[in-house]
């Protein structure tokens, strides 16, 4: 099993996230990538870099295509995690 | 919201960012003077945005070739290499590059873009991975995402950064295909082949190079970055374009490969389209015999370059990271970069304007590319103008 939960990565991405929010915005799990921090295609691939270097995992931008909030990233994420175990 | 109404956003949006910038782009080109020169607005305008790097465009052979192909084949081949569309021409030019990288195969497609789409899509598939460069051109995401290969990216001409991916990937790799390009479309940089190279070797993968914007420019015979790096015999796969240095439309494939002669049977961008008519391949096939002895066009080529990117830089201009046949000038917005076009645009040169998402890492260019056509008055004249016009960049 891995180390680390979903919850723990979510709130990890909060953090990673917070150079994106704009005035006192408050990022939650259930904050949309998209929509609420104005994440484009290019920033968002821009992002999967940093998560990859981050959680020492590979992130295949084909996996990306269901991920709108930050819980839906923490999930992917630790899914990748738990198949590298 | 429906699909058309869809459209309306992304329309709305893109007004909202630059709304006197949509004129910048699809400008209509009235006339074509020369290799140089065009007609747009009613005035004459010195092109410095064309991709075409050794200036073939009204070479003498190339145009006698097409109109003689256009008279004896016809204007189209109306069919897919697969059926009716495979003319000796199309094998014969197969052959000719084969013999010009002195590599066992080639395929020839019906236009770069294709080239990349059906051999990625051909060579990886579902299971496997593709390690790209972040930069890396339209025609590889496209490819990439076609074949259903798990996609990874690394950072711009980064070696480190591709060695810590391909270290992730383990026992993946040797189902990995590594992406780069020997120059770069936007930038203008060139990949650090020999280093990429080396770990291609170590981790056991796969290398494609595309040389669209390297082909003719770099190297003594102008094969591209694997040949100016002596690397040619490492690389697995080298794709290309007939649309800059040759001044046709088209693309190819080779290798060494014995394997690659099945990508005509798997790429669907090979089979299910019409294959290029006999004026291209005629056209295509003249200029790589100008542009394979053309060391006195590549020297030009060079000279035109050197000479603006050293211009630009002393007038103050951020550039992209090396000299080529390629020199972005980086502006801090999309607004700056559109003021500077329009600005050249008055003083009749005619340059890319490159803005987010096309432009890498969020930055807005003014894409120059330089060809052995233009004359040393052209190339001052262009360095003057834009000297002149620095100032509006400090706005």
């Amino acid at each position: 099993m891995p180390e680390i939960t979903q919850a723990q990565i979510a709130e990890m991405l909060c953090e990673q996230l917070a150079s994106f929010a704009e005035n006192e915005m408050v990022i939650s799990a259930e904050t949309n990538l998209i929509t609420q921090l104005a994440i484009d295609s290019v920033k968002l691939l821009n992002l999967v870099m940093e998560i990859e270097d981050y959680f020492d995992i590979s992130v295949p931008l084909n996996t990306l295509v269901d991920v709108l909030t930050v819980q839906d990233l923490a999930n992917l994420i630790y899914k990748i995690k738990s198949a590298s175990k | 919201m429906n699909l058309l109404e869809k459209l309306d956003a992304a329309a709305a949006l893109r007004k909202a960012q630059l709304p006197e910038g949509l004129g910048a782009f699809g400008i209509p080109i009235e006339e074509t003077l020369s290799a140089t020169e065009a007609r747009i607005g009613g005035r004459t305008v010195l092109m410095l945005g064309t991709n075409n790097y050794l200036g073939l465009s009204f070479a003498d052979e190339c145009r006698q070739a097409a109109h003689l192909a256009i008279d004896q084949e016809g204007t189209g081949t109306t069919g897919s290499r697969m059926a009716n569309g495979n003319y000796l021409g199309h094998r014969a030019l197969e052959s000719e590059f084969a013999a010009f990288y002195n590599c066992r195969s080639c395929i020839v497609f019906t236009t770069g873009f294709q080239a990349n789409l059906g051999t990625i899509s051909g060579l990886v598939g579902q299971g496997d991975v593709v390690l790209i460069d972040g930069d890396a051109h339209a025609s590889i995401y496209d490819g990439c995402v076609l074949s259903g290969a798990d996609i990874i990216r690394f950072r711009h001409n980064d070696a480190a950064d591709l060695e810590k991916r391909l270290r992730r990937l383990g026992g993946r790799c040797q189902n990995t295909l590594i992406i780069v390009e020997g120059i770069y479309s936007m930038l203008g940089d060139q990949a650090p082949l020999a280093d990429i190279v080396q770990l291609k070797n170590t981790y056991g993968a796969t290398l494609l190079i595309d040389e669209a914007h390297s082909l003719g420019v770099l190297g003594e015979t102008g094969q591209g970055l694997v040949e100016m790096t002596g690397l040619l015999k490492e690389v697995d796969f080298i794709t290309g374009t007939f649309s800059k240095s040759l001044c046709g439309i088209g693309g190819y494939c080779v290798s060494n490969h014995a394997q690659l002669e099945q990508l005509r049977y798997v790429s669907h961008s090979y089979i299910f389209t019409a294959s290029p008519s006999p004026a291209t391949i005629a056209s295509t096939r003249a200029a790589l015999n100008l542009l394979k002895n053309g060391c006195f066009l590549r020297e030009r080529l060079w000279k035109n370059a050197h000479r603006l990117y050293s211009s630009l830089g002393k007038s103050g201009y951020k550039l992209g990271p090396q000299p080529g046949p390629i020199v972005a000038v980086i502006l801090n917005s999309p607004q700056q970069a559109l003021m500077l076009w329009n600005a050249l645009m008055e003083q009749g040169i005619y340059v890319n304007l490159v803005l987010p998402p096309a432009a890498p890492a969020g930055s807005s260019l003014i894409r120059c590319s330089i060809s052995a056509a233009h004359t040393p008055e052209q190339i001052d004249r262009v360095c003057s103008v834009f000297a002149d016009l620095y100032p509006l960049t400090l706005q």
